[in-house]
């Protein structure tokens, strides 16, 4: 049998990117988050605000030719932008957690049916980085997590209670995933969009705790 | 007598650290946010039971060489030197650089307290502001709970955060006075400026040194009596070439790729 066609990075990134509304304060995790910067929906102005302490830089410089004074979370170069604001790390915090930004977009190695986040640490490796990620799935509105739906060997990543380190309980409120969008809601979660050519029934396989269905269940659309 | 905080050198500013001393460190993991030379003249010191307070334990001189920087000194410089007792950290270590901190800390030669990053700047400010803690929801269900008082305030559980305060605070800023006022630049603010005023002496290496009255009263961004000492880099340093190894390499390259 021929395995079926799961959705790539930029593609998932683009499908976060369209959560995205005018004016939202938006926070991007390392990694695959970062690249939904890129995919912010045409005529939408969004703020994105790093932990590091700036709110509404541009896009990534290419590299080496940016200033080192000016970087995202990830310490990468980004570009200055009118209306962009600096500030120190404990007003940057006042912001995440204080409930001042918007969305945040996090990378998992697990997610729980109850939106459990874990995502600092492997247990094997028995030291991690927690960073502002406890912060950020505290404080921010809105927690986007954006993952593949199972590990390299098939084993499903979103389940009933998280085995790994967990970084705060119940924050996650969407997850994206490589086959499926799902909503967590009061009674566990809900699977709002499958990718082309996957069933709800083949995403539950894949999935430990039972979704609930959402009877207008659709295709993922990008636009 | 006219107020005078600047000193002629960075092994003058930072003389009187002894063994056993807490150190807080600025910056966030970039280089170009960190007190490189005030590093280097620790290290020079060689004084080791330290416990270092800062954001990340560092990547190392290679990886920001390769970079074009100049002053590629981050706290991996007391890291590898062994004199380091202790980390309290949010970043200790990174998903794509495998440094010398998680091999010391492997090998049982260095403690590690793991932090938030928000509660990290929260507990250093707690320290400045003359707070006895702060309470956080943030941590709830965690590691970082352990141990720890809790407290539920209008319903909300949270977690008491003791503040931390150090015995000198190593920051990086872009100008300074001989009042200690201070400028930082764009994101290199982040724990520079909230680590001012959060140690018994706070020691500010900065770019340029100006003269008083040349910064804007509405600009300082970290008022003088916080800051007891100011050093300024110079202009030119030997910049002498040094072996990358294949480990910097890799690593720098994947950070090219998705940053660190």
């Amino acid at each position: 049998m021929q395995e079926k066609q799961k959705l790539d990075r930029e593609t998932i990134a683009l499908r976060v990117a369209k959560e995205f509304q005018d004016g939202d304060v938006v926070n991007l995790g390392l990694g695959l988050p970062g690249l939904a910067s890129n995919f912010v929906p045409s005529g939408r102005e969004v703020l994105f605000q790093a932990e590091i302490g700036v709110l509404g830089f541009g896009e990534l410089t290419a590299p080496g030719e940016g200033d080192y004074e000016l970087v995202n979370a990830s310490g990468q170069t980004v570009r200055e932008q009118p209306g962009m604001s600096c500030f120190d790390h404990a007003e940057s915090f006042v912001m995440i957690r204080g409930g001042h930004v918007d969305i945040s977009v996090m990378g998992a190695f697990q997610v729980s049916e109850k939106g459990d986040l874990a995502n600092y640490m492997v247990p094997e490796r028995k030291i991690g980085t927690i960073g502002g990620a406890m912060d950020l799935a505290i404080g921010t509105k809105k927690l986007i997590v954006a993952m593949n739906h199972t590990t390299k060997d098939g084993q499903p990543r979103i389940l009933k209670k998280c085995t790994y380190p967990i970084t705060a309980l119940n924050c996650v409120d969407l997850i994206v995933t490589d086959i499926a969008v799902m909503e967590v809601i009061e009674k566990g979660l809900l699977l709002r969009e499958v990718a082309p050519g996957w069933t709800p029934e083949e995403v539950q396989q894949l999935t430990e705790p039972a979704l609930i269905v959402d009877p207008d269940c659709q295709e993922i659309t990008l636009m | 007598m006219p107020i005078n905080k600047i000193v002629s050198s960075f092994d003058e500013a930072v003389a009187d650290i002894e063994d056993g001393a807490t150190i807080m460190v600025g910056g966030f993991g970039v280089v170009a946010g960190a007190p490189s030379l005030l590093l280097e003249a620790v290290a020079r010191k060689g004084v080791k039971e330290l416990t270092m307070v800062s954001n990340v334990c560092g990547f190392g001189k290679e990886v920001w060489k390769q970079l074009g920087f100049k002053f590629a000194e981050d706290p991996d410089i007391l890291v590898r030197n062994g004199q380091l007792k202790k980390a309290i950290a949010t970043a200790p270590v990174s998903a794509i650089y495998e440094n010398n901190f998680e091999r010391l800390l492997r090998a049982g030669k260095v403690e590690l307290e793991m932090a938030s990053q928000g509660s990290l700047a929260e507990r250093i400010r707690a320290a400045k502001a003359g707070l006895g803690g702060i309470y956080t929801p943030v941590g709830i269900g965690t590691v970082l709970e352990e141990g720890k008082e809790t407290k539920v305030i209008d319903g909300k559980k949270y977690i008491l955060e003791l503040p931390i305060k150090a015995d000198f605070a190593l920051i990086k800023a872009h100008k300074g006075d001989r009042w200690g006022n201070l400028v930082y630049r764009r994101t290199s603010r982040n724990f520079n400026a909230i680590m001012a005023g959060a140690a018994t002496v706070t020691i500010a290496e900065v770019d340029e040194i100006v003269e008083l009255g040349e910064l804007d009263a509405d600009v300082i961004h970290t008022p003088g009596p916080y800051v007891d000492r100011v050093v300024v880099r110079p202009k030119e340093i030997d910049d002498e070439d040094m072996e990358i190894s294949d480990k910097a390499k890799e690593s720098y390259e994947k950070f090219q790729k998705k940053g660190g």
